[in-house]
């Protein structure tokens, strides 16, 4: 059974964000670029699915420029089997990567898609379930658990009145939440040993996939700084003082 | 917590000055990258900010504790030391043959510094480990190495350098430890040891220990030493582990830092029969020893560099937060007090530990760079030329750091004031951990001896000759850039070599005419006068390299490379001076501690 996991380089998550002066964008020139969170877990959960042997093979994907290839070569370090890099220098927005990760999907005939819930960098939280739509296929997404047996997933989900848990029928795609799972740390033989898997490249014109130009960034600025604080007397002041404010 | 040791500065050394990249056109090191490289410290960041840093305050404060039968840890070292095994960074450099991952060294060395910074006393039984596997690397027998070092390589057992002795440290020759022939071609190991790093825990199932000790009926002094591999527990011809074998933990040595480590009195043979195997040839013991030393003692200027690298961003981090007085130009009492780091005297003190900690830091990846040349290198000549380098310059990337950069965590304490003072803060703690780095690894002292008593005489100042024709290198090359400040730099930094060429050659002359006890009377002071002009010339290259990285440079980049002009112009201005007055005073032959009376004191 083949699992797909999908694979994006954003802006590390120790780095503090600074928007362009032109306000077009975030500052991504000489900043640390590292492996979206959410999908080391992704791909933390599908190494231990094929170490259970639950899955044969994990094929790693990523869609972006030439700098990707630094994210599929983490990825086989942490055991991917398998990466394809969809190159593509322009702006991917989540339907485009979507359209191109369905295609992969179905090209490579996989069973399971474990992608983040969401990426750090936009936080838009809508490829898996696009995913599962464009394939018509289930979709068990902020998974805190999973457990694969034949031809269902069993998916514990992580939503706001606690915890819900699914039954899946395989093909499905499931998106990983933050709590899945704690990523292992590399090993050097294993980032040495990625150097030498190729990397099989491709484009979106290759998987017959049109670029969505669904989302318009219209203006990037940074949130407002925090205003100055008030100190109240006593607890009445204080509920006073948040039902002004209209939170409470 | 600020980046201990910032990786901007690493990416810069490692590969837009070093260019670490070209190494793997050797066959060594084929294959290999940046991106591998950065990768892998990338890995080892990780794993020392979330394994090794969360600990080191805790383990300073609970140090190894002996009930008498055992010693006991805090489990945190354990779990960071299973972390780094896995991960397999014992391997980083070793060859491919012996298991390793046949990294550069100097790749090996800059992950070493972020673990060094991160936690120190844990992080010191992983380099012993490797220092020891190096050692049987280097001079162990097939069997050997097969039997321990392939252990130490693994992680599953550890080892020390059991050198000094209760009697005898900075002078080995009167080491009295005994090794007695067995008619098995094994010996029976005697004596006692002292200050030995991880020389007990129950960290590893096993520990080896290399053991410098006499054979019966050799000559005394240095002549008489050979290297025995003396375990903790025997080991069968199958590798598996029998009785314990006689090396019985004597005490503790409570310490001012570096707490985490254990250091040990050891003692060998009192307790039930201690069986040794000789590495190389008998006499041959401080030999095989010394070539494993020179690479430790590059090893000791960068945990100096990365201990004071902590400090160094610990400190500016708090200067940019604390709140605290107003311009002088500002008489306003209502006024809102300004960040410290306003002030210019706290800016010189974070400006002189930018200096310290970038050029040690420097200096050992350039001697590491110089080590992976002779190592891999295929032409001869460049193998000698790093060799002969190496022979000059380590003494003072041992002692240098370990003497400045420990000045730099002074200065750190001081940038926090009494907060710096208390252990609330790590700078102390950093302070304390670096304060054993010219004392161990051959005292400074011993250094200085190594620098002007062999080194730059040794083939008639050949090393000398060609590290002062690298430096005229440079000079040249700052002058032709044409820019204003580096022509400046340059000149001052051919002043200070002209003092130093000539001063040398007084001393020599007096080596010449037997005054040996006066020639060496301030070796200190003139390991100092070369560390500092040494440092002026990486600082040198690194401003001219900046300078040339200036324009096409981003926003972010503009002020890192501003960084390296404004240091270099410290370091020259402020820094640089001081080696010109030692050369003056060096010249004069001054007998003042040599002729001082024991009674005056």
């Amino acid at each position: 059974m083949k699992a797909i996991v999908s694979v994006k380089r954003v802006v590390d998550y120790n780095v503090r964000i600074q928007v362009k002066p032109d306000g077009s964008g975030v500052v991504t020139d000489g900043v640390k670029m590292s492996m979206n969170p959410f999908d080391e877990i992704a791909m933390e959960e599908a190494v231990r699915l094929k170490e259970k042997g639950k899955i044969t093979e994990i094929i790693a994907v990523t869609i972006g420029g030439a700098k990707n290839e630094e994210t599929l070569r983490t990825a086989l370090a942490f055991g991917a089997t398998k990466a394809i890099h969809i190159k593509d220098e322009g702006e991917v927005q989540p339907l485009t990567a979507a359209r191109a990760l369905a295609a992969v999907f179905k090209k490579e005939g996989a069973s399971l898609l474990i992608a983040g819930k969401q990426a750090i960098d936009d936080d838009a939280n809508q490829t898996g379930q696009m995913v599962a739509a464009l394939l018509d296929i289930a979709q068990a997404t902020f998974a805190g658990k999973v457990d694969v047996d034949g031809n269902k997933a069993t998916v514990v989900r992580e939503v706001d009145a606690g915890l819900e848990t699914l039954e899946v029928d395989l093909p499905a795609v499931i998106t990983a939440d933050l709590r899945l799972n704690e990523p292992r740390y590399l090993k050097l033989p294993d980032i040495m040993k990625a150097k030498r898997i190729p990397i099989e490249a491709t484009t979106l014109a290759d998987l017959g996939v049109t670029a969505a130009a669904a989302v318009k960034t219209v203006k990037t600025v940074p949130p407002p700084s925090r205003s100055k604080g008030v100190m109240v007397k006593t607890v009445d002041d204080l509920v006073a003082a948040l039902k002004a404010k209209g939170l409470a | 917590m600020p980046e201990l040791i910032q990786r901007r500065d690493l990416d810069f050394l490692l590969h837009e000055w070093l260019r670490i990249e070209t190494l793997s056109r050797y066959p060594r090191y084929s294959g290999q990258d940046r991106a591998s490289y950065d990768d892998v410290i990338d890995a080892a960041t990780v794993l020392a900010e979330e394994q090794f840093l969360p600990h080191a305050a805790k383990l300073d404060a609970n140090e190894p504790h002996f009930d008498g039968e055992r010693v006991h840890l805090i489990p945190e070292v354990k779990a960071a030391l299973d972390a780094y095994i896995d991960g397999g960074f014992l391997g980083t450099a070793f060859a491919s043959e012996h298991g390793g991952l046949q990294l550069p060294y100097t790749i090996f060395q800059a992950v070493s510094a972020l673990f060094t910074a991160a936690n120190i006393g844990t992080a010191g039984y992983l380099f012993l480990t490797g220092a020891a596997a190096n050692l049987l690397a280097a001079h162990g027998s097939p069997e050997q190495r097969q039997r321990y070092m392939r252990p130490m390589i693994e992680g599953r057992w550890f080892g020390t350098m059991c050198l000094s002795e209760p009697q005898a440290g900075s002078s080995l020759g009167d080491i009295k430890t005994r090794a007695k022939p067995l008619p098995d071609g094994g010996y029976a190991i005697s004596g006692n040891k002292m200050w030995i790093s991880g020389g007990e825990h129950d960290l590893s199932e096993n520990i080896v220990h290399h053991v410098l000790a006499r054979i019966d009926g050799a000559p005394a002094g240095v002549k008489g030493i050979s290297l025995f591999i003396v375990p903790k527990y025997r080991v069968n011809a199958d590798g598996s582990l029998g009785a314990k074998n006689g090396v019985r933990l004597m005490g503790l040595n409570h310490k001012m830092g570096y707490r985490g480590t254990t250091n040990t009195a050891l003692s060998f043979g009192e307790q039930g029969d201690c069986v040794g195997e000789l590495v190389g040839a008998p006499g041959q013991g401080l030999a095989c020893m010394f070539h494993m030393m020179n690479e430790a003692r590059i090893g000791v200027g960068l945990s100096a560099v990365a201990l004071a690298s902590a400090g160094y961003r610990y400190s500016l981090d708090y200067a940019k937060t604390r709140l605290q007085g107003r311009p002088a130009s500002n008489k306003n009492p209502e006024a809102k007090p300004v960040a410290i780091i306003e002030h210019s005297d706290v800016r010189r003190m974070l400006l002189q530990q930018k200096a310290y900690v970038e050029g040690g830091l420097a200096l050992c990846l350039y001697c590491a760079r110089l080590v992976d040349e002779e190592l891999a290198n295929p032409d001869e000549q460049v193998r000698a030329d790093a060799h002969l380098l190496l022979d000059i310059l380590t003494p003072i990337a041992k002692a240098w750091p370990s003497e400045f950069c420990l000045e730099a965590n002074k200065l750190a304490i001081q940038v926090l004031g009494g907060y710096g003072y208390t252990r609330d803060y790590p700078v102390e703690r950093l302070y304390r951990d670096n304060r054993l780095n010219p004392i161990h690894e051959g005292t400074n002292g011993i250094q200085g001896l190594d620098l002007l008593g062999r080194k730059v005489l040794m083939q008639n100042g050949a090393a000398l000759k060609l590290l002062l024709g690298r430096i005229q290198a440079s000079i040249a090359s700052a002058r032709a850039s044409g820019d204003a400040a580096l022509t400046e730099y340059a000149d001052a930094l051919a002043n200070a070599i002209d003092a130093a060429t000539r001063t040398t050659m007084t001393l020599g002359a007096a080596a010449a005419q037997g005054k040996l006890d006066l020639f060496l009377a301030n070796a200190h002071l003139y390991l100092e006068m070369m560390g500092h002009t040494v440092i002026a010339w990486l600082w040198l290259q690194q401003a001219e390299l900046a300078t040339k990285a200036l324009p096409s440079a981003s926003a972010a980049d503009q002020d890192y490379y501003q960084g390296k002009r404004w240091a270099c112009r410290y370091f020259i201005r402020h820094e640089l001076p001081k080696a010109l007055r030692q050369a003056e005073l060096l010249a004069t032959l001054d007998d003042t501690t040599l002729n001082l009376p024991i009674a005056a004191l």
